[in-house]
């Protein structure tokens, strides 16, 4: 399935793994229209009233990580005000906020804040401009000469004032200025000052909206019955039991099931659970894991496309005086943000509105079109809050049944999942199947180092202009950054899908990398009788980053004296720009792993809004914690066998760890820090696991191994 | 006709006794702070007081609340003013923020019940409560914070 494709090829230029920096400030080659009421459109983002407010547009989606703050404090920095001034909205769909970083408008990879960094700082900039511009021109006094105070006034040389909103009227009609200075960062006053986050008021009084809160006039709601098998269909269904049921108003067939439509959702619900439906099972009607992991191995067999490769690995590993390789597998998993899939939409003869908790607006939009039978730019998409992503909702599959249920009634449909659906329908993160090899010379140096990539690939389903040239960049990561100075390293990566959809999960490949990279780091540490630290900081001469947050991480978990009982694993990396290590303290109780403390040092650059950053931090970490404990999703029959968090368990409040944050206080440009933090869970706490039981753990979730 | 008392106003809803709470709440009533996670008390989104003690809305028919106060998120007070909702805003614990008016109402049953809490005491009383963004390290520093808030220590210099 390529619903994306279209989008994708677009806005192209991208992924490539690197980074495309061409900064797109819309509306700012041409003359300002003049708004209705004298507003003032500065850009895309930035819209100032009349009536003095201001209003950023945030083209990103607001799903924990904290950009509905961190993007109006750049605006804020260089418009000149405080950000309690800035109201947000969220932006609808438009080509004018693609993501340059991974072209199209996508709140994920943990890019926003690098996205936005200069772009935002710009638009604010670009309107001050024209703001202090346009009073100056009335005034009759040069620009510069004026000022602007945090509540947004312009002040003269001669003590006059202007609102904003004063002249926002004429600021619309002035030319756009081409190159507007930025701030010195030394001068910053809002960019790297702890703020207090915009949407928390809205949040503890239950009036956030999420997609499930949607209602509109005369909506209906909707259930929907999916196939039990993934990949399956439906054959036929028998309505007449549910349409005696209180409420009922119409089962309608639609590309992803049967959605039972009824005046409310448990009234809907209990109807669809009255259907008598017949499925057919599809292609993945004896898919298990057992059969997924044998055709990981095998594919393990063929090279991969070569994502690094420096020096002559072939040569080196016949050379070695010794060579060790090992086999890591890691599990699919379950997205599971807490609020359940879902969509309300809206559909007419002209036109259609969908209010949806998503990650990717224009992609939203074109599948509602598609869906709906109309026209891309017919569908207006509003963006709610999300109840979580993860990078669930990269993934559209809820988007189109509500879509033709709403066009078969006639009416606003709300379509909501039950968490066993969602559960059950995830697109998984992939599993995968790996085989890493070192070798040493006479002298115990480390020579060589291949690491062999196996898994289905999330980008070759979602983008797959992308892979079609060029291997899957979010299936390498932390892997073909390999960062420890061996002569001789390969890095390759074989494709193998598995029959079901597979998903960008929080962390993406640096969670199923780095705990192969780190975990065997740690056995080469120990093969060679060396510190996992000393050994790690010996091979990380050249890269100073790496080795202060090694340095910080380990100095204050006072690595190397753990508490009586309790030991110590340590993981590094780097991920989004961002570099990261963490120390694990874990003991061993009645055979199960207890995780008293995370150590988690970051250099994530220049941090924007330090509060969120450490949040954020703590917040993958528990995501972490979670699959390393018990992430594992069980495929029998081609049924996903765990339903809720009774069988696909997330960590309490009991079970959390204290976990410490240390911000190394760097000037370089920011990094990304949603995501980071959890992939280096799993490889500090099953190194921490092998310093007290001597057992390497090679495989997760940790549920799996008996450790009495 | 069922009539419920939620947030101290009677209100009469016309639904199937075997409704849950949760739904009536949020499709008949429109109270929406109330959240769906699981439907199986697994969760504690859709935590509510019945007169005061915590329960989870998901799993109650409607028809075993008639005789009960009921209060919701949008009950606690007018103006987020309740001590636990103070703490939260002062510690910015929400993250994507969909479980926090579970976490919230569970926090202040534990606060009636035990105006000083220990973090024992946080954990028995937060452990049904699920946060996925991992939040909980905030939830316990803020319910410490809103017991001060309720009981100020007469020692306390600031």
């Amino acid at each position: 399935m390529s619903l994306a494709r279209r989008e994708f090829l677009k806005n192209t230029a991208l992924l490539s793994g690197g980074l495309v920096l061409a900064i797109h400030l819309p509306g700012c080659s041409k003359p300002q229209s003049v708004a209705p009421g004298g507003h003032f459109d500065a850009n895309a983002w930035l819209r100032i009233g009349a009536d003095n407010s201001i209003t950023f547009l945030c083209d990103r989606s607001e799903m924990g990580q904290g950009v509905y703050t961190a993007l109006p404090m750049l605006i804020a920095e260089e418009l000149g005000v405080t950000v309690n001034r800035i109201k947000v909205e969220f932006a609808p769909a438009g080509a004018a906020y693609t993501n340059s970083l991974l072209g199209s408008q996508i709140t994920g990879g943990s890019t926003s804040v690098r996205d936005a960094w200069e772009k935002l700082r710009k638009a604010g900039a670009q309107a001050r401009a024209m703001l202090v511009g346009a009073a100056a021109d009335e005034w009759g006094v040069p620009a510069n000469t004026c000022y602007v105070e945090e509540d947004g006034t312009i002040v003269s040389p001669h003590g006059k004032r202007f609102t904003f909103g004063a002249v926002a009227g004429a600021a619309s009609k002035g030319p756009v200025p081409e190159n507007v200075p930025l701030k010195d960062p030394n001068e910053f006053k809002v960019i790297g000052t702890t703020t207090k986050r915009l949407d928390t008021p809205a949040k503890v009084d239950g009036s956030a909206q999420y997609g499930i809160d949607v209602k509109l006039p005369g909506m209906l709601y909707a259930a929907l019955a999916q196939p039990p098998t993934l990949g399956g269909k439906l054959e036929s269904f028998d309505d007449s039991a549910a349409k005696s049921m209180p409420g009922f108003k119409a089962a309608v067939k639609t590309s992803s099931g049967v959605a039972v439509v009824a005046d409310s959702w448990w009234r809907a619900r209990k109807a669809r659970d009255a259907l008598k439906i017949r499925w057919e099972p599809g292609p993945n009607a004896t898919l298990s894991n057992a059969v997924i992991f044998r055709g990981l191995e095998r594919a393990s067999r063929q090279e991969g496309k070569i994502a690094r490769q420096e020096g002559d690995i072939a040569s080196a590993l016949k050379a070695a005086h010794r060579t060790i390789t090992r086999e890591y597998q890691l599990p699919l998993l379950a997205h599971a943000t807490l609020e359940p899939q879902n969509c309300t939409a809206d559909v007419r003869a002209d036109g259609c509105d969908i209010y949806v908790p998503t990650q990717l607006q224009l992609i939203a939009q074109s599948t509602a079109a598609q869906a709906a039978g109309l026209k891309a730019e017919q569908v207006n998409v509003h963006t709610t809050f999300l109840g979580g992503g993860f990078g669930r909702r990269l993934d559209v599959d809820f988007i189109p049944a509500a879509v033709e249920a709403s066009k078969a009634v006639g009416k606003p449909v709300k379509l909501l999942w039950t968490r066993e659906d969602d559960t059950t329908h995830d697109t998984y993160r992939p599993p995968a199947f790996d085989t890493v090899t070192a070798g040493f010379d006479r002298d115990g140096r480390l020579t060589a180092f291949r690491l062999h990539l196996v898994g289905p690939s999330v980008t070759a389903r979602m983008f797959p202009a992308v892979v079609e040239q060029a291997i899957d960049p979010f299936a390498i990561e932390a892997a073909a950054n390999y960062p420890y100075d061996v002569p001789n390293i390969l890095v390759d990566y074989v494709q193998h899908e598995i029959g079901i959809d597979v998903g960008y999960v929080r962390s993406v490949s640096h969670a199923l990398n780095c705990f192969v990279v780190e975990s065997f780091m740690d056995e080469l540490a120990h093969e060679s009788k060396k510190d996992p630290v000393e050994l790690r900081m010996g091979l990380l001469a050249k890269q100073p980053r790496y080795r202060e947050v090694l340095r910080l991480a380990t100095q204050e978990a006072r690595y190397g004296s753990p508490p009586k009982g309790r030991t110590h694993g340590v993981a590094v990396m780097e991920g989004y720009g961002t570099y990261m290590a963490q120390v694990a303290e874990i003991s061993l109780e009645g055979g199960k792993v207890k995780v008293h403390r995370i150590v988690c040092a970051v250099d994530c650059g220049r941090a924007v809004n330090p509060d969120t950053v450490v949040a954020q931090v703590e917040s993958g970490i528990v995501f972490g914690l979670t699959s390393t404990l018990w992430g594992d999703i069980d495929v029998r029959n081609g049924r996903v066998q765990q339903t809720n968090f009774d069988t696909y368990r997330l960590l309490r409040m009991n079970e959390m760890p204290r976990i410490d944050t240390f911000l190394v206080d760097s000037r370089e440009a920011p990094g990304g820090i949603g995501e980071p933090s959890t992939a280096l869970v799993a490889p500090a706490i099953c190194n921490a696991i092998h310093v007290a039981t001597g057992r390497r753990l090679r495989s997760l979730p940790l549920a799996r191994h008996k450790l009495a | 006709m069922v009539t419920l008392n939620v947030n101290n106003r009677d209100v009469q809803v016309d639904v199937e006794s075997d409704t849950p709470l949760l739904w009536v709440l949020r499709d008949t009533l429109g109270l929406t702070g109330t959240k769906f996670g699981c439907g199986m008390a697994l969760c504690g989104a859709c935590t509510v007081h019945l007169n005061g003690v915590p329960t989870r809305s998901c799993v109650t028919p409607v028809s075993a609340v008639a005789d009960r106060k009921i209060t919701t998120i949008e009950g606690l007070s007018p103006d987020r003013s309740h001590p636990v909702q103070q703490a939260w805003i002062e510690l910015d614990v929400p993250q994507c923020g969909y479980c926090q008016s579970g976490q919230i109402m569970a926090a202040a049953a534990l606060l009636e019940q035990k105006p000083r809490p220990t973090d024992e005491d946080i954990d028995e009383a937060l452990s049904g409560n699920l946060c996925r963004c991992g939040t909980y390290q905030r939830i316990r520093a803020a319910i410490h914070r809103a017991a001060e808030l309720l009981t100020p220590r007469t020692t306390q210099s600031s």
